[in-house]
C-alpha cells in the first residue's frame, strides 16, 4: 500500500486550476501559430494574432486567458495499491477547486441548482469521475471547461447502418450549427459508442488529449484527420467571421456498444482548451 | 475596412455611420450585463421601476469578468455568447439601447429591431479576455452585486477594439463572410 495524503491532493488540484487557466497549452499555441500563417481571411488572421497576443499577456501577467474560467471536470485514476489518508478524496478535490479559484482570482461560474440558479460563489462542485486502475499512483486529469463551447455540444443516437459516414455528417452539422458561438478556432471531442452517458463521458475525455496526438487506432486517426479537413472547409473561420481555420483539432474516443445502437456525442471546446495532468 | 474611433454615448447618426466590417475603437462608458442581469432589467421594466443606468444611447457589453487581482483594474473580460440575451434585448432596444458588444449570431427579431430602433452589434474576440482587459481603465459594480460574476458593471474604456458585425442597415458579417471561404457543397 502506498499512502497519499489528501492535503497533497488539495494543493495539487488548486495549482492545476490556476495553471491551466493562466497558461495556454503548448499544443494549442503551436496550432495557433500555424493557423495564423495558413489563414487566408484578413480578419481571421488578425483575430488569431490577437489570440496569440492574449495568451502571451495572460502568461506574462499570470491572469486568466479567458474570463470564463470554466466548470472543473476531473478524471481521477486511482491505483489499487493507493491508500488515501487524512480525509475523503472527493472532499479534497472540491476543496482544491475552491482554493484554486479563490487564490487565482478565477471566476466563480457554478450555480448550486440548475433551476434555482444561485451562484455557489466558490466554483464548486466540479464534476469528478473515478477509475480504479492497476498500480500505486494517483493520476489526476483536470480541465476547466468553458460553457460557450459546452452549450454547442450535441448527442445523437445514430442507427448502426449510418456508420462512419453518418458520424462524419453529424459532427459536421454540429460544428456548422455552432458557427461563431464557441469562439472558433475550436477543438472537437467526439465520443462514439457505449451508452448515452458513456458516449458523453468519452467525448469529454477526448478533449483531455493534446491535439497533436492522434488516436492509437489507425482508422480512427484517419477519421480525425479527415474530419479536421472537412470542418476547415466549412468556411466558418476564426470567431465565425470567415476563414480556413475553424478547428485546431479533432479527437475521437471509442467504446464498445450495443448491436442496436451507435451513440455519438460531439463535445466542443474552444481554443482556450484548458487541461492539465498530474501524478501523486 | 475602416478603423473608426467611437465615443459613447451613441447617437442615431453615429450608429447609422457604422457598417458591418468596420473595426472600431470604443472610448467612454459601457455597461456589462449578461443572463441574470438581463432578467432583472426586464423585470424592472415590467414593474415600471427605474433602471440602474441610463439606457438611452448606451452600450451593453455581454460579459462577466473574472475578479481583479490586487493592483489590477479588472480580470479577464472578454465577451460571452449573445444569443442567450436575444429575447430580452427587444425591450431594451425599444428604450434606446444603441449598441451591444458580444460574440455570435443574433435572432432575426433582434436584427429587425436594430434596424427599426437604429442600433449596432459589435463583436469582441471571444477568449481574448486578458488582451481586452488592457482597454478597461475603471470598473465599478453599479447593480445586482449579489449576482457575483453577473453583476452590472460600469466600465470606463479607452480604445476598446471591436468589429461591427451586424449594422443598423441589416448587414451581417456572420452571413456574408463564411460563405466566401466555404469549399464544400
Ligand atoms: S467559449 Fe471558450 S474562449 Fe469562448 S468565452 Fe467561453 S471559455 Fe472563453
Amino acid at each position: 500500500m502506498r499512502e497519499v495524503h489528501v492535503d497533497d491532493v488539495i494543493q495539487k488540484i488548486s495549482q492545476m486550476c490556476i495553471d491551466c487557466n493562466y497558461n495556454i497549452g503548448r499544443d494549442i499555441k503551436e496550432a495557433l501559430v500555424k493557423a495564423e500563417i495558413s489563414e487566408v481571411s484578413p480578419i481571421g488572421k488578425s483575430i488569431i494574432g490577437d489570440l496569440l497576443l492574449n495568451s502571451q499577456i495572460a502568461g506574462d501577467q499570470q491572469m486568466p486567458i479567458c474570463q470564463d474560467t470554466g466548470m472543473v471536470v476531473v478524471f481521477v485514476e486511482i491505483g489499487q495499491e493507493v491508500h488515501i489518508v487524512g480525509g475523503l478524496l472527493e472532499d479534497a478535490i472540491q476543496r482544491g477547486i475552491r482554493e484554486g479559484y479563490e487564490k487565482g482570482y478565477l471566476r466563480k461560474s457554478v450555480v448550486s441548482d440548475p433551476l434555482i440558479r444561485k451562484n455557489s460563489k466558490d466554483n464548486t462542485p466540479g464534476v469528478v469521475y473515478y477509475d480504479i486502475v492497476e498500480g500505486g499512483k494517483l493520476k489526476i486529469s483536470l480541465a476547466a471547461k468553458g460553457f460557450g463551447s459546452e452549450n454547442m455540444s450535441k448527442l445523437k443516437m445514430l442507427k448502426p447502418s449510418d456508420g462512419i459516414e453518418g458520424v462524419e455528417a453529424f459532427v459536421l452539422s454540429v460544428v456548422e450549427e455552432a458557427g461563431p458561438n464557441p469562439c472558433p478556432p475550436i477543438v472537437v471531442g467526439v465520443g462514439i459508442g457505449g451508452t448515452v452517458d458513456k458516449a458523453a463521458q468519452i467525448a469529454k475525455k477526448a478533449l483531455f488529449r493534446n491535439i497533436d496526438e492522434s488516436s492509437p487506432i489507425p482508422y480512427v486517426a484517419d477519421l480525425e484527420t479527415r474530419l479536421l479537413e472537412k470542418i476547415n472547409q466549412l468556411g466558418i473561420g476564426p470567431q465565425g467571421l470567415g476563414g480556413v481555420n475553424t478547428a485546431l483539432g479533432v479527437n475521437i474516443e471509442l467504446f464498445p456498444t450495443h448491436i442496436a445502437g451507435l451513440p455519438v456525442v460531439v463535445n466542443i471546446n474552444c481554443h482556450a482548451s484548458r487541461h492539465a495532468v498530474a501524478y501523486l | 475596412m475602416a478603423l473608426k474611433k467611437i465615443q459613447t454615448p451613441l447617437t442615431d447618426e453615429s450608429v447609422l455611420d457604422l457598417k458591418a466590417g468596420d473595426r472600431v475603437e470604443l472610448s467612454g462608458t459601457i455597461f456589462t450585463a449578461r443572463d441574470a442581469a438581463h432578467q432583472r432589467l426586464i423585470e424592472t421594466i415590467r414593474k415600471g421601476e427605474d433602471l440602474p443606468f441610463e439606457l438611452n444611447g448606451s452600450i451593453i457589453y455581454y460579459s462577466g469578468s473574472s475578479p481583479a487581482a490586487p493592483g489590477k483594474v479588472i480580470g479577464a473580460c472578454g465577451p460571452t455568447t449573445s444569443y442567450r440575451m436575444d429575447e430580452m434585448t427587444l425591450p431594451l432596444l425599444e428604450l434606446g439601447l444603441k449598441g451591444m458588444i458580444g460574440k455570435g449570431e443574433r435572432s432575426q427579431e433582434v436584427i429587425n429591431a436594430m434596424q427599426t430602433h437604429k442600433a449596432v452589434y459589435f463583436a469582441a474576440i471571444g477568449g481574448a479576455g486578458a488582451l481586452i482587459a488592457r482597454a478597461v481603465k475603471k470598473n465599478d459594480v453599479i447593480a445586482y452585486d449579489d449576482l457575483g460574476a453577473e453583476a452590472i458593471r460600469k466600465l470606463e474604456v479607452e480604445g476598446f477594439k471591436a468589429i461591427v458585425v451586424i449594422d443598423a442597415h441589416g448587414n451581417n458579417l456572420y452571413e456574408t463572410e463564411p460563405s466566401k471561404y466555404k469549399t464544400t457543397t
